[in-house]
């Protein structure tokens, strides 16, 4: 039973965040503050796009690197 | 009008590329194996496919919008910035080429190599299991991208129409070749995939946060072609860089020995 959990758990994790877990929090990191600027009253639309523009190529250095 | 052929190109490419990995498991199994078990594979797979769709299209409807967009947001977001990353990375020569014919070839070795048994309607259980499995997850995802997409921009029936499209062209080109589809530019497909996915997540994400885009759904005619040009941008400086296309050619020109080893398959190549 643990271990298919474990194994579930592992499948879980690479579908959803894959290969790199900067994106992933990168992205989670992104949504909460766009929600925090929203609840502020400020507009929030252009921090997912500003935060795309950063996370990308961060994203593909990091890869580059390591291969 | 613009808001509903951006879904329609984007949920139709992303269902190609799904149907296309499908159709390349089941041309696997049918041509190594059985062909009669690997078409009850299929069968079977899309029966539960129906299942899955009839129990999960309603509760999907259920979910309030906001809700909905900022989880399938934040997913699509992240698959999306996954395939895009991986995209730019095999257009700049830092990663292989996805190749359907060498995935072909080791799912026939694979296959082959199986003892068969069975009974009736599935003389071959393993080409039963294989097309079935193949089917099912790639049906999944297809699922996933066809409710999720139409769900949050209230038109699930056209989502539906450019899934079902996607999935019989896919299909009706693979029985004609009786082969891998090596010739539908898959990595071109996945790049372009990628911008959509990342754009959609974006415009649900940000939306379902509790920001409001300017212009609304126009907006989305906007990130679609800003992130394809900061992708190609991204693409031109990765080739440059050491182990990129741009680079193994400059130093296979500078050793005189033409190009490099994969390099050219890499560049002419599908993608």
């Amino acid at each position: 039973m643990a271990r298919w959990l474990r194994s579930a758990l592992a499948v879980s994790y690479d579908f959803v965040v894959g290969d790199d877990w900067v994106v992933a929090a990168g992205v989670v990191a992104g949504l909460a503050a766009t929600w925090a600027l929203s609840r502020a009253s400020v507009a929030a639309w252009w921090l997912l796009p500003v935060l795309l523009a950063v996370l990308i190529p961060v994203s593909l250095r990091r890869a580059v690197r390591r291969h | 009008m613009g808001a509903a052929w951006a879904l329609f190109a984007a949920v139709f490419l992303a269902c190609v590329v799904e149907a296309v990995e499908a159709t390349t498991i089941v041309l696997a199994a049918g041509t190594a194996r059985d062909w009669r078990s690997a078409t009850s594979g299929l069968t079977a797979a899309l029966a539960a496919l129906a299942v899955i769709v009839a129990v999960l299209g309603p509760a999907v409807s259920a979910i309030p919008l906001h809700a909905l967009r900022l989880v399938v947001g934040a997913l699509l977001l992240i698959f999306g910035l996954q395939w895009l990353r991986k995209a730019i990375l095999r257009a700049s020569g830092h990663k292989a080429l996805h190749d359907e014919d060498s995935i072909y070839r080791e799912q026939v070795e694979s296959a082959a190599a199986q003892p068969a048994s069975g009974t009736g309607l599935v003389p071959d259980w393993f080409a039963f299991t294989l097309a079935f499995k193949g089917v099912l997850l790639e049906g999944l995802e297809v699922v996933f991208i066809v409710l999720t997409f139409g769900a949050n921009q209230h038109d699930v029936g056209l989502a539906a129409i450019a899934g079902i499209c996607a999935a019989v062209v896919v299909a009706a080109a693979g029985l004609a070749v009786r082969k891998p589809l090596a010739r539908v530019p898959e990595n071109t497909m996945k790049f372009i995939v990628g911008i959509m996915l990342t754009a959609f997540g974006t415009f649900w994400g940000a939306e379902g946060a509790g920001a409001s885009w300017p212009g609304s759904d126009a907006a989305l005619l906007v990130l679609i072609p800003a992130i394809a040009l900061f992708a190609v941008a991204l693409v031109a400086v990765l080739r440059r860089l050491p182990g990129g296309l741009a680079a193994a050619r400059q130093a296979g020109r500078g050793a005189g020995a033409g190009s490099p080893a994969g390099v050219d398959a890499a560049a002419g190549g599908r993608g």
